[in-house]
């Protein structure tokens, strides 16, 4: 029988196209690309060999150390704000709404479909002072505060930035521990409850451990995601004022395409690869440690 | 229950009134007097939805209404033609169809290819399938710039570059790794005898993939193509790489650039162009949200 789940050419058939595909697509421009980050120029004006010059003044540019460092700022802010909002949600759906919760989960949802570039624009106008006062600052009027420039300084730019990604996808993490947290047994929590354990203490002691490995593996999925995050802050700032919310992504995208220094936005690419092989390595060794010692 | 009554009666009355009690357990009436619950529910309800109400809203002012009424304030006149405005005018309309152009293909091919992978990979017996599920894994983790400029130099060397064909290729070959990592999980619950079964009837195995277990997966094939449907639909990064051409904006593209091309100072069309996108999108989302919800989350992997 093993012939006929074995058979070489159905195989060859079934897979073929999609590896090829795969290939083409991904494996081969990744190698390619790291080709380029020993070259200058671009497609039109063709590449001429410049040895490790692009590596030398990676290290010396201070656009990409603000880059690097935004980048890493928003990556940890957003996603610890996404998992902590998104398990709090998760808390309330399981604990307080029960099956009440179905409405308030399709609902809580809704932004994680949206394009994130119509999201963007919206939040823009959201907190905008000129030429119209947005609701944000019209609320911030009725109660005595000034309007705030949101997006005339990096600073409350980022926050702003924070917060529609915040607001953008709290709620898939929410669905996604909310299915952590479903799957606790019954008996675990009630025979803690017996023990006299309520309240804080019960999510302390007896949910939060039970829950950490969905925590970690959202942790890991939103860290892998916020450092590859381009739309939403090309859509609300675009990496303004100034550059003081331009990540990685987007340095790299400015050089390649505006500069049209193809070898040098490979190599912010491969600094951008690098970056989060090394995060996401780190999180993932640190959630095994943390889980067998638990 | 009796859960509730074993509390120590040294309990703070909040603390236990907060006892966290089980999706299943019956209710024992203390839900009328959870004030607290309610008012977070109603922030909720309010910050997930005030904006896309003020956004609807605000499609319907004419300019002047919004530049010098209160923000809050309801239209004082309803222009549905900003509607018309933007689909025509604005191009929207041309930029959806540009999307559907893109999408549709790479969606079936993607589809297509994925599961016949899967297949291979799951229930298909050989050396190596392990390895090979590794490899097109690793393609999560590859942050899409890193094949843009190498992407790029081929389709303009190719003269692809003036088509959609760019977008339809690349969105295939990066949802791919998703897509052959979810397929191959659903092929997962399905017994491999029954392939074994099929072809002693005489049936060869491409065949038997293509009329037993393509049907087997429909359901996951629906969730798969759902969850992919959105990313590429929303995708701005790709899109913009390989749009040069004003005429082959897909939509996010054209959205994008509504702002500059005359967004900036009709603000009932630009408003009623990010309405057109947003509550389409949510149709498609409020008529599947289980399926959505589900594919999306045990899919939580692509960044």
């Amino acid at each position: 029988m093993h012939r006929v789940l074995g058979d070489r050419r159905a195989i060859a058939l079934l897979l073929g196209p999609a590896l090829l595909v795969y290939s083409l697509i991904m494996l081969v421009p990744m190698v390619w690309s790291l080709g380029y980050s020993f070259t200058k120029g671009n497609t039109i004006d063709g590449f001429t060999g410049n040895g490790v010059a692009n590596f030398s003044r990676l290290f010396d540019d201070p656009a990409v150390r603000d880059a690097l460092w935004f980048t890493l700022k928003y990556a940890v802010v957003v996603t610890a704000g996404q998992v902590v909002a998104g398990y709090l949600l998760a808390l309330l759906y399981v604990f307080f709404l029960r099956r009440a919760s179905a409405l308030i989960r399709t609902l809580v949802f809704f932004p994680v479909v949206l394009p994130t570039v119509a999201v963007g624009l919206l939040f823009q106008k959201f907190f905008q002072v000129a030429p119209q006062t947005g609701p944000v600052n019209s609320l911030l009027n009725a109660v005595g505060i000034d309007s705030i420039d949101f997006f005339g300084s990096s600073g409350s730019a980022f926050w702003v930035l924070v917060a529609m990604d915040i607001w953008r996808s709290m709620g898939f993490y929410a669905v996604l521990l909310f299915a952590g947290l479903v799957d606790i047994p019954d008996e675990v929590l009630e025979s803690a409850r017996l023990d006299g354990a309520t309240g804080l203490r019960l999510v302390r002691h007896i949910v939060l451990p039970l829950s950490l490995p969905v925590l970690m593996s959202s942790l890991i999925f939103s860290i892998n995601g916020t450092l590859k995050a381009f739309d939403s802050i090309v859509a609300l700032t675009n990496g303004g004022p100034g550059n003081g919310t331009t990540p990685l992504t987007l340095y790299m995208f400015q050089t390649s395409f505006t500069y049209s220094d193809y070898g040098y936005g490979s190599t912010i690419a491969l600094l951008l690869t690098v970056v989060s092989l090394l995060v996401s390595l780190v999180v993932y060794r640190v959630s095994r440690r943390d889980l067998t010692e638990g | 229950m009796a859960t509730i009554d074993t509390h120590p009666k040294t309990t703070p009355a909040r603390t236990s009134a907060r006892t966290p009690d089980r999706a299943r357990r019956p209710r024992t009436g203390r839900r009328g007097s959870r004030l607290w619950v309610k008012i977070v529910v109603a922030l909720l309800l309010v910050v997930e939805v005030y904006p896309l109400i003020w956004m609807f809203l605000t499609s319907l002012k004419s300019n002047d209404d919004y530049l010098n009424n209160s923000t809050w304030s309801l239209p004082t006149s309803w222009e549905w033609g900003n509607y018309g405005e933007a689909w025509n005018t604005g191009h929207i309309g041309l930029y959806v169809q540009n999307s559907l152009l893109a999408v549709v293909p790479a969606l079936a091919l993607m589809l297509l290819l994925g599961t016949a992978a899967g297949f291979a990979l799951q229930i298909m017996v050989w050396k190596g399938r392990s390895l090979t599920l590794l490899v097109f894994l690793a393609g999560m983790m590859i942050p899409p710039q890193m094949i843009l400029l190498p992407l790029f130099t081929v389709y303009f060397q190719t003269g692809l570059s003036g088509t959609l064909w760019p977008l339809i290729l690349t969105y295939t070959g990066t949802g791919l790794p998703l897509t052959v990592f979810m397929m191959a999980t659903y092929y997962r619950t399905v017994p491999r005898e029954l392939f074994e079964a099929a072809t002693v009837d005489g049936s060869g195995i491409l065949r038997a993939f293509w009329t037993i277990s393509v049907p087997l997966v429909r359901n996951a094939l629906l969730t798969v193509g759902l969850v992919q449907f959105f990313f590429i639909w929303n995708d701005l990064l790709i899109a913009l790489t390989f749009t040069n051409d004003q005429d082959l904006r897909t939509i996010q593209v054209g959205l994008l650039n509504f702002t500059g091309d005359f967004g900036a100072t009709q603000y009932g069309p630009l408003f009623a162009a990010i309405c057109i996108n947003v509550f389409g999108t949510l149709l498609i989302y409020l008529f599947l949200n289980q399926k959505v919800m589900k594919g999306l989350t045990s899919g939580a992997v692509k960044g």
